[in-house]
Order: structure tokens, then C-alpha cells, then sequence
């Protein structure tokens, strides 16, 4: 009966070991909820708020950036000001798109009607894109939201953006981070929102602080607002000189609403 | 016909040593009457091609799109929680499912070797395993039950979609219960009648239909989880185009075949593992303490075998996974799952430490070990070491501060630790030095006698020094200097290279020791106690690995019943933090385990007999 009991106790302590591992040994990271529909009020966005909400489709929802990152297992997005026409000019491409525009939907929509060299499906020489239809499946993008998507990837890459903000309200999908939490009121401060998103743990903005990122104390004499607005919402796109990739957090986009972004920048571009 | 004959004429004057005679015959039997009917077959296999089309066209007007579910559609049934119960009883089914599907195929092997070498011990072996699948059994077709009571109550849309789907194989698997059922009763019960001769003949094909029987029910139910996840055989609304093989036969069915039906094996033999340890540890005497440490090796090297090939099988799946869908590929190894890798590397330690340990104690059954204990640390290191890396994070989690103090949150030199090129390494590291402590087991009771036996061990360390360092130059290579897209390209020399040092090693040690004499006896029964506890960490670590491994293989489903077709629309859609679901699996994990330690005490209470005196009349 000691032995039973030793080999139960024994058992009891390892499967209690990994559990005590795994609860604390580890980061409990909340995955975020399932998506949940939700009207948008498309008529009276501004544009700036279109692009914000792609991006936020772009990192949530449309599950775009699994792929489309610095770790370069698709594409990478920003330079598409002169590789859309690049590739529409290529023997390679089986589509019907004319512009960008109309590439970057096309895209979207048919992925395989081009795969950039060296990211097709295995074994089907770059004739077979891996990455699915965004219409359909498990992403499922309204035409306001492929729209919004594409307004975010124009604006990301420096381009003008073409489309126009849909005019009929659709459903509009959107990630929400905690359903029962309540959401938090937009700060109006510059000092809020600085507090709030730690930005002074790694850059010296007024007073010495973090150096872990580029010094900011002076940034709006030497970049303009686009490069700031890049530097921000993408920032390994733009690596700063003695500094390495990944330092800064790359969800800054989705944590910040579109109002503080720009008080954000107005307060960095009077830097100088 | 007459051509036949004179065919079949011709053949019969030749000597009938030739046994490939009938079947030549046969064979030229078949051309002529394919050639015969190849007009004929072309016809009706354009009509037959136009009446499947048809069919199938018929098949999809009777069926449904897959239903748009709210909240409100899952039942709730006394406040208990529909996703907890289901996930609990359908691991406990699993894990059963696994342990009785397993034994009978080693028991068939186990069963034929002692055919082969008239070594009664081995029959003795597999009967005894068979009887302690048996209450195993019941069990599983009471979890199988449950499983199927609890989906209807909780998630009857869901079920109602699948059955639609599957109705056909649903049948059949309830058919082949039947027959799994009569044939392993069969198999147990007729173990002492069918002894000998054309009889034991018998009971060996008895064990053949078996595993035909039982591998062919998990390949059904194996479809209906695959098709979860890459459902086939349905249009992009999920109407069912009727095809049932289609919907079998979807992206992840085979590759998960091929996982569960390694892993099943390895996981029977760390049970029944467990079983002889427990059988050891409460023997009365030394004769019974031989037998069941003869059994605990077994069985322990049964699991080995099992375990080595199995994170290829793994990659495999996890490949497959990602070629199916990016998405869900880089969600399982990048995304919100990437850390329940980093647990997985705790197990994995666990099991390649727990086995190595095993055979190292297992090495003072014989006298003449001690030539290869010296060697024992190196491998401890070298595993301890390996463990290490595939433990290593990619990326942490860290506090400003921290993040400050290391310049990012990847560390520059311990960082490519954490991705696949070292991982990979890693596991074929611990699984050619695992192999070696086998090899060194295997060379403890014996003396080469072959006069080349210097050189053969000189291509030995040639041939695993060559391998390691091939692994390691892949390794370093492609974690360190390649891009993200060509990091996993080492895997697939370094798997090749693990397999030609592992084969090439067994047929260079079998030559070597070919006539070879033995130091002495082995000494069964001679085994310290605590290499028993190994055994039973094997045991729950497998558990434990195979019911976080089934969390992550269907969490990666996410708020999907069906992928991309069937959303799961419950309260319990979410997925829950890794903690949570250690919880769950620990649970689950000591549930099972309780009611194996049963199925061992009845085993037990089965071969034990009270007299008692003076209660019947004489």
C-alpha cells in the first residue's frame, strides 16, 4: 500500500509541476476574442480614420501581418510605389489589373494572379500564392474593408490614396480586444498619451529618459510627418542609424486611437 | 482459353520449383481479358465518369449550406460548460482510444516473435499486455459514448452538420465496432485454446484483423477531425458535394494518420510500461520482479522505438499544416500558441531524459556494463544541453527596463536558439545520442569476437562524429546565415542524416557483433526501484504531451468548428490562455490516470483467488 500510495503522490507531483510550469513559468498571454460584427459609421469618417481602420484590419481581422512583416515570410508592403508597376509589367502576370490600385485589390482578392518570385506555394513555381482570398474564408473582408485595407497601404507606402471612403453604410467587422471591457476615452493630452504609451522608456523626448530608441528631443527639424507617421505605425520599416530592428513594439498602431496618433504627430513635428 | 491451356501445359512439364507459376498464369489470365474488354471498359467508364457527375449534382441539391449559428443555438444544460465537458471526455476517449489501439499491434509483433523463436516468455508478455488493454476497452467505448451524448447535448448544429457529411462512415464505424469488438474477444479469450501449430496460425491472423479492424476506425475518426480543420468534399458554404471519399481524404488526413499511429505505439508502450513498473515495485518475489523488469524493458524500448521517428512525423504534420494554410500554420508556430512550444520542450526533456535514464540504470543487469558507464555523463550533458536550446524562447517578454538592458527583445546571440534550425538540431542531437545510450545498453552484455572490431568501432565514432557535425553545420548555417524563408530548409538533411547514422550504425554494430559471446547472465530483476519511477514519468509525460498537443492541434481551429466554413458562434468560442489549458489537460491527465490504475488493480484482482474456508458446502 506504501508503494501505491508513493506512486500516486508521484504521479500527482509531476502532473502538478506542469501545470505549475505552464501557468507561471510562462507569459499567460489573453488570446484576443473572436470577431464581432459591428456597424461603422463609414459616412462620416475622415480619411484619416479610413486608413486607421485598415490598419487595424491589416493587424487584426485580416491577419495580414503574420505574413506581411520584417521576418519576410510574404512581401514586404511598403516599397509597392514602385514594385506595382514593376509587377504588372512582368510576362509573369496573369491578371486584369491597369494601376495600382487596381493591382492591390487584385491582389487581395486573387492572390496567385502574380506571386513575387520566391513566395509561392512549395513545389508550384511561384504559380500558386499560399496566401488566401481575403473576400472569403476565415477573413472575409467587406468591400469597405478591402477598400480601407487598400487606403492603408497606399497611405503606409507613401502613396496618394486613390479609393474613396464607400458611401453606404456596410457591417463592418472589427476585432474587439475585450468585449466586456469598457473602451477607454481618447486622451487630448500630449502628456497623456505619452505616459500612456511609454514612449519615454526608450526615447528622450523633453528631458533625459529611455535611450534605448533614437533621441526625439529635436525629430521634427529633420523628418516630416509622413516618415513619423511610418516610423510609428510600422516602425521597423525605417531603421534609425545604431539602432537595431524589432526594439520598438509594432501594435502601437492598434492600442492608439486616430485622434491621439495625431496629436502625437503634431507634437513631434513642432520638435525642433 | 485454349492459349491458357497450352500456357498453363507448358509450365506444368517444368519443374514445380518454380512457384511463380500460378501467378504468371493468373496474371496473363487478366491481360488477355483486360485487352478483351479495354473497348468495352472505355465506354463505361465515360458513362460511369457521367453518373458520378450526375450523382454528386443530385448529392449537392439534397444537401445544405453549413448553418449560421448564434449563442443561442448551443444548449445549455444545467450551468455546466459544454466546451469543458467535451473537451475532457473527448481526451479521456483519446487517450484510451490510443492506448487500446496500440497494444494490440505490439502485442501481434510481440506474439510473433515468440512464434519464431518458440520462446514461450514472449507469448506469456503479449497476453499479459492484451489483458490489461482489455478493461481498457470498455472503457473507451463508455468515453466513446459519452463523447457522442455530449456533442449532441452541447453542440447538436455541429453535429447534425458532421453527420450529414459522414453519415456513411459513421455507419460503418459503428459496424466495425462490432467487429473489433468479436475479434478482440476472440484474440483474448482464445489465447490458450489456439496454442500450436495451425492454431497459433490462426490466432496470429486473429491479431492481424485486429489491428486491420482497429487502425481502420482511426482512420475514420481521423477524417472527421481532419475535415475540422481542411474540410474537402464541400463547396465554400459547406454544401456537401456527396463525394464521401473527398471529404475523407481532405489536405491534414494522412499526415495526422501517419503522427497518431507513431505516437499511439510509443504511448501503449509508456503504459504498459507503467504497468510493469507497478508490477515490479509490488512483486513478491525475485522470480516475479525478473519478469516484470524483462516486461518494463520492453516496453520501454517499444516506446523508444516509437518516440525516435515521432518529431519527424510531427514536422511532418506541422508542415502540412502550413502548406494547407499560411495563416494557420504561422498561428500554430508563430502566433498566439508559439509559447505551448516552449512547455512541449519541457515534456519532450522529460521523455528523452526519463528513457534515457532508464536504460542507463537497465545497464546494471549486466556484468560487463561497466565498460560504457564512463560514457553515461557525456550523454546526460549533451541531452541536458540539447534540452536547453529547444527550451530557449525566440522572443521575450520583458519589461522596459529589461528590454533597455538587452537592446530588443531577441537576445543577438542566444536569440536564433529560439527558431526552428536550432530546434531541429536540437531534437536530432538528443535523438542520435538517445540512440547511443540504446547502442551502449545493447553492447553492455556482450564481446566482438571478429578481428576487425577496432576498426568497425573507428567507422562508428567516424560515422556519428560525421553525422553530428553535418547537423550542427545545418543547424548554425541556416539559423544564423539565411533569411526567415529558407531557415526550416535544414530540416529535412539533418532528419536524413539522424536516420544514416542510426541504420547505417545498426547494420555496422550487428556486423560487429555477429558471433559475439556474452559477458555472463543478465540479471533480471537487477534494477534499482527508481529506475521504475522513470517508467512512470514516461508514462504521465506522454499523457500530459498528448493532451496539450491535442489542445493545440484543434485550438488552431480558432472560433471555427469547421475552418473557414462552420464558425463556432458559443460563449466558449474564445481561446484560452496556456495556462488555462494546462489546467484543463492536468485535469483530464489525473482523471485518466485514476482510472488506469484501475484497469491495472483489475487486471490484477482478475488472476487472484480467495479460498475461503468453511463458506461452501463441502
Amino acid at each position: 500500500m506504501r508503494k501505491f500510495v508513493t506512486v500516486i503522490a508521484f504521479m500527482v507531483v509531476a502532473i502538478g509541476l506542469f501545470a505549475g510550469y505552464s501557468n507561471f513559468g510562462i507569459p499567460q498571454i489573453e488570446p484576443a476574442p473572436p470577431p464581432i460584427e459591428e456597424k461603422i459609421d463609414l459616412g462620416s469618417m475622415t480619411m484619416d480614420q479610413y486608413v486607421a481602420l485598415g490598419e487595424r484590419l491589416f493587424n487584426g481581422k485580416g491577419t495580414c501581418k503574420l505574413c506581411h512583416n520584417s521576418l519576410g515570410r510574404a512581401p514586404a508592403l511598403d516599397a509597392i510605389s514602385t514594385n506595382a508597376q514593376e509587377r504588372l509589367d512582368d510576362p509573369r502576370y496573369e491578371g486584369e489589373a491597369t494601376n495600382t490600385e487596381e493591382y492591390l485589390i487584385e491582389s487581395l482578392v486573387s492572390p496567385s494572379a502574380f506571386v513575387v518570385a520566391g513566395f509561392g506555394k512549395k513545389g508550384t513555381n511561384d504559380t500558386e500564392s499560399p496566401m488566401p482570398d481575403a473576400s472569403s474564408g476565415s477573413i472575409s473582408f467587406s468591400q469597405a474593408e478591402l477598400t480601407a485595407v487598400i487606403a492603408y497601404l497606399q497611405d503606409n507606402a507613401g502613396l496618394e490614396i486613390t479609393v474613396e471612403i464607400p458611401s453606404d453604410l456596410e457591417p463592418v467587422i472589427e476585432d474587439d480586444e475585450d468585449e466586456d471591457a469598457e473602451p477607454r476615452e481618447a486622451f487630448t493630452e500630449i502628456r497623456d498619451i505619452v505616459e500612456n504609451f511609454d514612449c519615454e522608456a526608450c526615447h528622450t523626448i523633453t528631458e533625459e529618459a529611455g535611450d534605448a530608441g533614437p533621441k526625439l528631443s529635436t525629430i521634427g527639424a529633420k523628418r516630416d510627418r509622413d516618415y513619423l507617421r511610418r516610423a510609428l505605425l510600422n516602425p521597423n520599416a525605417d531603421i534609425a542609424e545604431g539602432f537595431e530592428e524589432d526594439l520598438m513594439p509594432d501594435d502601437l498602431g492598434q492600442q492608439i486611437y486616430a485622434s491621439e496618433l495625431e496629436i502625437l504627430l503634431d507634437y513631434l513635428t513642432a520638435l525642433k | 482459353m485454349i492459349i491458357i491451356d497450352k500456357i498453363a501445359g507448358i509450365y506444368s512439364l517444368k519443374s514445380n520449383r518454380n512457384k511463380l507459376v500460378p501467378w504468371v498464369v493468373i496474371v496473363l489470365l487478366a491481360l488477355v481479358l483486360l485487352a478483351n474488354d479495354a473497348h468495352q471498359n472505355t465506354i463505361e467508364a465515360a458513362q460511369q465518369v457521367a453518373e458520378a457527375i450526375e450523382d454528386q449534382a443530385a448529392a449537392a441539391r439534397t444537401h445544405v449550406p453549413a448553418p449560421k449559428l448564434t449563442a443561442a443555438d448551443y444548449p445549455t444544460v444545467a450551468g455546466v460548460n459544454g466546451r469543458l465537458v467535451v473537451w475532457v471526455v473527448a481526451q479521456l476517449h483519446l487517450w484510451f482510444a490510443a492506448f487500446v489501439l496500440a497494444v494490440p499491434i505490439f502485442v501481434f509483433i510481440i506474439e510473433a516473435i515468440g512464434m519464431r523463436t518458440r520462446d514461450k516468455r514472449y507469448d506469456d508478455m503479449a497476453y499479459e499486455f492484451i489483458k490489461v488493454s482489455i478493461t481498457a476497452y470498455s472503457l473507451t467505448a463508455i468515453l466513446g459514448g459519452l463523447l457522442l451524448f455530449s456533442l449532441i447535448l452541447f453542440y447538436p448544429h455541429l453535429f447534425t452538420y458532421l453527420s450529414t457529411i459522414f453519415s456513411e462512415t459513421m455507419l460503418y464505424y459503428a459496424l466495425l465496432f462490432f467487429a473489433e469488438s468479436a475479434v478482440l474477444y476472440l484474440y483474448y479469450y482464445g489465447w490458450n485454446w489456439l496454442q500450436g501449430g495451425f492454431r497459433k496460425w490462426v490466432h496470429l491472423t486473429l491479431g492481424l484483423m485486429l489491428n486491420a479492424v482497429g487502425t481502420t476506425l482511426m482512420l475514420l475518426a481521423n477524417a472527421w477531425l481532419t475535415f475540422m480543420m481542411s474540410p474537402a468534399g464541400v463547396d465554400p458554404a459547406g454544401v456537401f458535394s456527396g463525394d464521401s471519399w473527398a471529404a475523407i481524404h481532405n489536405f491534414l488526413w494522412n499526415p495526422i494518420n501517419i503522427h497518431r499511429f507513431v505516437a499511439n505505439i510509443a504511448y501503449g508502450g509508456s503504459i504498459v510500461g507503467a504497468y510493469a513498473a507497478f508490477k515490479f515495485l509490488t512483486a513478491r518475489n525475485q522470480q516475479e520482479k525478473a519478469h516484470y523488469d524483462w516486461m518494463g524493458y520492453n516496453a520501454n524500448f517499444i516506446a523508444i522505438c516509437a518516440l525516435l521517428p515521432l518529431p519527424f512525423a510531427g514536422y511532418y504534420l506541422a508542415a502540412e499544416i502550413y502548406a494547407y494554410s499560411q495563416q494557420m500554420g504561422i498561428t500554430l508556430m508563430g502566433g498566439i500558441f508559439a509559447w505551448l512550444f516552449i512547455i512541449q520542450a519541457v515534456l519532450i526533456g522529460t521523455l528523452f531524459l526519463s528513457a534515457n535514464y532508464y536504460l542507463w540504470c537497465g545497464m546494471g543487469r549486466s556484468d560487463g556494463a561497466k565498460r560504457y558507464t564512463k560514457y553515461i555523463k557525456y550523454i546526460a550533458i549533451v541531452l541536458v544541453g540539447s534540452f536547453l536550446v529547444w527550451f530557449t524562447p525566440h522572443t521575450l517578454v520583458l519589461t522596459n527596463s529589461e528590454l533597455k538592458s538587452l537592446g530588443g527583445p531577441h537576445h543577438s546571440i542566444l536569440g536564433p536558439l529560439g527558431i526552428m534550425p536550432a530546434k531541429n538540431t536540437a531534437v536530432n542531437i538528443m535523438i542520435i545520442f538517445t540512440f547511443l545510450s540504446f547502442l551502449f545498453y545493447r553492447r553492455s552484455n556482450k564481446i566482438a569476437t571478429v578481428s576487425w572490431e577496432k576498426t568497425g568501432n573507428i567507422c562508428q565514432v567516424a560515422l556519428f562524429s560525421s553525422g553530428i557535425a553535418n547537423i550542427l553545420f545545418l543547424g548554425i548555417y541556416h539559423g544564423y546565415f539565411t533569411n526567415t524563408v529558407y531557415k526550416v530548409a535544414a530540416s529535412i538533411p539533418q532528419v536524413v542524416t539522424t536516420l544514416v547514422v542510426i541504420v547505417g550504425s545498426l547494420v555496422l554494430d550487428s556486423f560487429i557483433y555477429r558471433k559475439s559471446r556474452d559477458v555472463g547472465p543478465l540479471h533480471w530483476g537487477r534494477i534499482p526501484e527508481r529506475a521504475q519511477y522513470a517508467l512512470f514519468l514516461l508514462a504521465v509525460a506522454f499523457t500530459w504531451l498528448m493532451g496539450l498537443m491535442g489542445y493545440i492541434r484543434s485550438g488552431i481551429r480558432q472560433h471555427w468548428h469547421v475552418v473557414d466554413i462552420m464558425r463556432d458562434a458559443s460563449a466558449q468560442a474564445f481561446t484560452p490562455t496556456l495556462g488555462y489549458a494546462a489546467n484543463v489537460v492536468s485535469v483530464a491527465a489525473l482523471l485518466f490516470l485514476a482510472m488506469v490504475i484501475f484497469v491495472f488493480w483489475i487486471a490484477q484482482v482478475s488472476s487472484s483467488k480467495t479460498l475461503p474456508a468453511g463458506y461452501w458446502k463441502e
